[in-house]
């Protein structure tokens, strides 16, 4: 199975690079920078280096014995992202894709973040490299994530605040594409997840790899064989494609992707692109999207603000094209009761993004039977969103 | 010869500035904006630009994004500006430029889209998210349904690439005369007669520059170099003001009289 995208960046059908003109040259710079520094062992080895001193990796594989035994079924292991500096898998991308801005002598860094993981961790890595940092987040999600706004902030960046469209995730993408678009000359698009135009789709999942590769050793390790199935959720899909990649050529492990179904899949109330979406272009990439006849981008929701975007990483919906990974959703109500088992039964908050993960988990635990092994990529933890849950749970 | 071909050679044989306006389509609405695009036209606009609305119109400006929602909120897609433009044909002389991100076109699919583009007269099509690289099969759809495709050229795009768009363009080059999003600006940014020096040295094809023009003064400079300047959020600032107010067209035509008058006056000087 060919696992790099062709030279135009293509995943199949999906991916490519579809940006305004004025970003053609820049995204073309920074395709032969990456290049170059993949190859370049100094590079890893400073990377490396971080992530083991800084970030705190490896990152523990854990049996969660109580969750398994209430979901009655395959043992259930989790990949604790969660316990990471900054606590998500999001930083492991941040820092690899900050040094690369460093290297190319690019000072002014600026990202979007949908949960405020991505840009807290962009936030993080350009206070430890002395870089310049622009976060661009939208509205609503400034408000449900009040607490990553003010981190953001103590790490010296600057939040700015986007009330276009749905003042969400891809409103502030769209955002910071403007910024890029104008300031490219000292600016580096410092992109959260696997989505955009080549070569970010490739380079945010070889930078998030590092979860499969040292959860592939440790599963290995504590149980003698490869898991049954590897669970992550999807919202662009980086802590997934991070977790699948070490296991693509293993053809007996299922990868399975969890979207967020939301309230239900009616038109605005999830963001389960493989459940209502069809192929379309949005924000520099071909791939599924959730888009009407007209083929304007459809408004989302997911009780997790890093899961509520409209499209899906070209390279995810590659890999269900060709059957390689499945997808499947799971509402706010189950992630929310999923964060409250996780909490009561394994002392762990989980974000609620990784909650999709979980309830997942718990929901084919039973069928899978008690000789499954099931790895679930806990990608973050659920500080940032203890005061959503406590809203829902008042109303409930 | 076609008709984009018809407005340059027009342009250059009177020897004065060319003038191609941007509107959205259905912005303020779909009725007043056909009376827009009829106004435009009588002012002596050479080229009219019709911009489909989008959700997320990334390499806009603030103007333009407010022009999409507006347009969107009163019924506004691919398929209203095509059959707007069908109706409005033939009582418009200027040729017509289908200006769209990718997705509404590849939504309604290529071939479906060139049809009834070609059915409705449109002269020309730029998609401002489908560089060269992307842009393989629609350019020759396009072709074949005798429609132009219309490439943007930037600061940034090297020569190699200007020289891949001069081939595969047709009917006129669109320079962007500096970096960033579309919107109006105070003047006419310093690298622009230099980026239409480049595409000169690879090209014959008329040049239209883009992107920070809104007063006359800008436009006579601009096309002291360029075969024609590009109107566009000043123009819809003009559209947004003028609201729901009983004199829009008017002003509209006023405004770019106004731009043109100080381009005629430059030609005579």
């Amino acid at each position: 199975m060919r696992r790099d995208p062709d030279r135009r960046g293509y995943f199949g059908e999906f991916g490519g690079r579809y940006v305004p003109e004025t970003l053609v040259e820049p995204v073309e710079a920074l395709e032969r920078a990456y290049f170059e520094v993949r190859d370049d062992p100094a590079f890893g080895a400073e990377l490396d280096r971080l992530l083991k001193h800084y970030v705190g990796r490896p990152t523990p594989v854990y049996e969660a014995a109580r969750l398994t035994e209430a979901a009655g079924g395959a043992r259930i292991f989790l990949k604790r992202e969660d316990l990471t500096h900054t606590g998500a898998h999001k930083i492991n991308n941040a820092l690899g894709q900050a040094l690369l801005a460093a290297r190319m002598g690019k000072r002014r860094i600026v990202a979007e973040t949908g949960a405020g993981q991505h840009g807290v961790a962009s936030a993080t890595a350009c206070a430890l490299l002395g870089l310049e940092c622009h976060v661009y987040m939208g509205a609503e999600d400034m408000d449900r994530q009040a607490l990553n706004v003010f981190r953001m902030r103590l790490l010296g960046a600057e939040v700015c605040r986007v009330d276009a469209g749905s003042r969400t995730l891809k409103d502030a993408i769209n955002e910071a594409m403007r910024d890029w678009v104008t300031n490219v000359s000292d600016t580096y698009y410092l992109l959260g997840s696997v989505l955009g135009p080549h070569p970010y789709p490739l380079m945010v999942r070889e930078l998030q790899s590092v979860i499969g590769r040292e959860a592939r050793g440790q599963i290995v390790e504590l149980t003698g064989r490869l898991p049954t199935a590897i669970v992550a959720c999807v919202g662009g899909g980086s802590n997934a494609m991070g977790v699948f990649d070490a296991f693509m050529e293993d053809r007996g492990v299922r990868l399975i992707g969890v979207e967020a179904g939301g309230e239900e899949i009616l038109r605005g109330r999830h963001a389960a692109r493989f459940a209502g979406g069809s192929t379309g272009v949005l924000q520099g990439t071909r791939t599924f999207v959730l888009q009407d006849d007209n083929g304007n981008i459809e408004p989302t929701h997911s009780i997790s603000a890093g899961l509520d975007y409209a499209a899906v990483g070209p390279e995810h919906a590659w890999l269900r094209a060709m059957g390689r990974a499945e997808y499947a959703y799971v509402t706010d109500g189950e992630a929310l009761a999923a964060f409250q088992t996780l909490a009561r039964l394994e002392g762990i908050l989980p974000a609620l993004e990784s909650a999709h993960a979980i309830a997942y988990a718990q929901r084919i635990a039973g069928e899978l039977g008690p000789s499954a092994i099931l790895l679930v990529n806990l990608s973050g933890r659920g500080d940032k969103d203890v005061h959503t849950v406590e809203k829902q749970l008042a109303k409930a | 010869m076609s008709r984009i071909a018809g407005a340059f050679a027009r342009i250059r044989s009177e020897a004065r500035p060319g003038l191609v306006t941007y509107t959205t389509a259905g912005d303020p609405d779909l009725p007043r904006s056909a009376e827009i695009l009829m106004a435009l036209d009588r002012a002596g606009a050479d080229i009219l630009e019709v911009g489909v609305p989008f959700s997320d119109p990334l390499a806009d400006g603030p103007v333009i994004q407010r022009a999409s929602e507006r347009a969107l909120a009163a019924g506004g897609s691919l398929r209203a500006a095509l059959s707007m433009i069908e109706k409005l044909r033939p009582r418009i002389l200027a040729p017509i430029v289908v200006f769209s991100y990718a997705n509404p076109l590849l939504r309604l699919g290529l071939d479906a889209f060139a049809r009834q583009a070609a059915g409705a007269g449109v002269d020309g099509v730029l998609a401002l998210d489908l560089p060269i690289e992307e842009a393989g099969g629609f350019r020759e759809t396009l072709a074949s349904a005798g429609i132009d495709t219309i490439f943007l050229l930037s600061p940034t795009t090297t020569d190699s690439r200007l020289r891949r768009a001069a081939e595969l363009g047709s009917g006129f080059l669109y320079g962007i005369s500096r970096l960033g999003v579309t919107g109006a600006r105070a003047r006419v940014a310093s690298g622009a007669e230099a980026l239409v020096g480049r595409i000169r040295a690879h090209s014959a094809m008329p040049i239209a520059l883009g992107f920070g023009i809104s007063r006359p003064e800008h436009v006579a400079e601009v096309c002291a170099y360029a075969d024609a300047a590009v109107v566009g959020s000043a123009l819809v600032s003009v559209i947004a003001e003028g609201g729901r107010r009983p004199d829009l067209i008017t002003r509209v035509e006023h405004y770019v009289q106004w731009l043109r008058g100080a381009s005629a006056l430059n030609a005579h000087a």
